[in-house]
């Protein structure tokens, strides 16, 4: 047993271009930098802010009822460890943010608990960005952001944001938790852009 | 929005895991620091934060409101303290060290 599972480490290894800097995990960490909430599904809401002030809000059945996405795809984290072929379900934010009227160039990300990551508009759109709540075909459990998480994979985890409960659509870019403490502010995996200045 | 806000599944560390990384920014042992919460006004020593290690940067948190007080990045060539959520932060010193 230990020599097959030797054999299939190597050969993914090898098989699989990563981002530079990055490694290999089989499991799923959980990084947290606060208390996971517990969020009532029943309660749960997801608000949409332009910048004129416009909100459009989604309950939890609302979510359900818009067409439903199956992505599968590699995610990496700025602490160094990639995952490969995740299996999320969730709505594209293309059908969110075709409900709304905005020419904002700038999205701020706001969570339960008061976390925030910051990116361009663009990087929502065209297929690139759900908000997800199942993975590997189980509810999203809380520690990885359940009940809804936002998943952007071509961009660091750290713009995934969990418990995400809206977006404000700026025409000023601002940045959020982390990109006001060092950390880059678009956060290109594949460019290595871990750090302001990188 | 029903939360629990103490998850076991969370766990954070005492803020004595951060004698090591202030240790590097600052004179004298900060543990034993004091800080305010800008949130809800409560006195904390450093030590007795709500302390997570585990993401991009550390986020230690007041123990009465869970509201993030202090927080701190090390990048290979800058060191990022924020501490917009601490009101005051009092610190002990040697005696007799303001006239030395
Ligand atoms: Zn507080």
């Amino acid at each position: 047993m230990a020599i097959t599972r030797g054999f299939r480490g190597r050969r993914l290894d090898a098989d699989v271009e990563l981002p530079p800097g990055q490694y290999l995990t089989q499991d799923f960490p959980v990084l947290s930098a606060g208390p996971t909430p517990r969020i009532d599904r029943d309660s749960w809401e997801f608000t949409i802010t332009t910048e004129a002030g416009a909100t459009h809000s989604w309950a939890w059945q609302q979510l359900l009822a818009l067409p439903q996405d199956k992505p599968t795809v590699d995610i990496h984290c700025v602490t160094k460890w990639s995952k490969l072929g995740t299996a999320w379900q969730g709505v594209s934010l293309d059908v969110l943010l075709e409900q709304v009227e905005s020419t904002a160039d700038y999205a701020l990300v706001h969570s339960h608990g008061g976390y925030t990551t910051n990116l361009p508009v663009q990087d929502l759109l065209d297929g690139q960005a759900w908000l997800v709540h199942q993975y590997d075909g189980e509810d999203l459990p809380p520690e990885h952001g359940g009940p809804v998480r936002l998943l952007v994979p071509h961009l660091y985890l750290w713009k995934s944001a969990k418990w995400v409960n809206g977006i404000q659509l700026l025409e000023q870019d601002e940045p959020g938790f982390w990109e006001t403490l060092g950390y880059h502010e678009y956060g290109d995996p594949w460019r290595e852009q871990r750090y302001a200045g990188d | 929005m029903v939360t629990t806000p103490h998850d076991p599944g969370s766990a954070h560390l005492d803020g004595n895991v951060l004698a090591g990384p202030l240790r590097e920014l600052f004179a004298v042992d900060m543990t034993s620091a004091r800080t305010e919460c800008v949130g809800c006004g409560q006195r904390a020593a450093v030590a007795e934060l709500e302390t997570y290690l585990g993401g991009p940067g550390v986020v230690a948190r007041c123990p009465g409101c869970h509201a993030a007080v202090l927080r701190y990045v090390r990048t290979p060539s800058t060191a990022y303290l924020d501490l917009r959520g601490t009101l005051t932060m009092t610190v002990p010193m040697p005696a007799g060290g303001a006239e030395s």
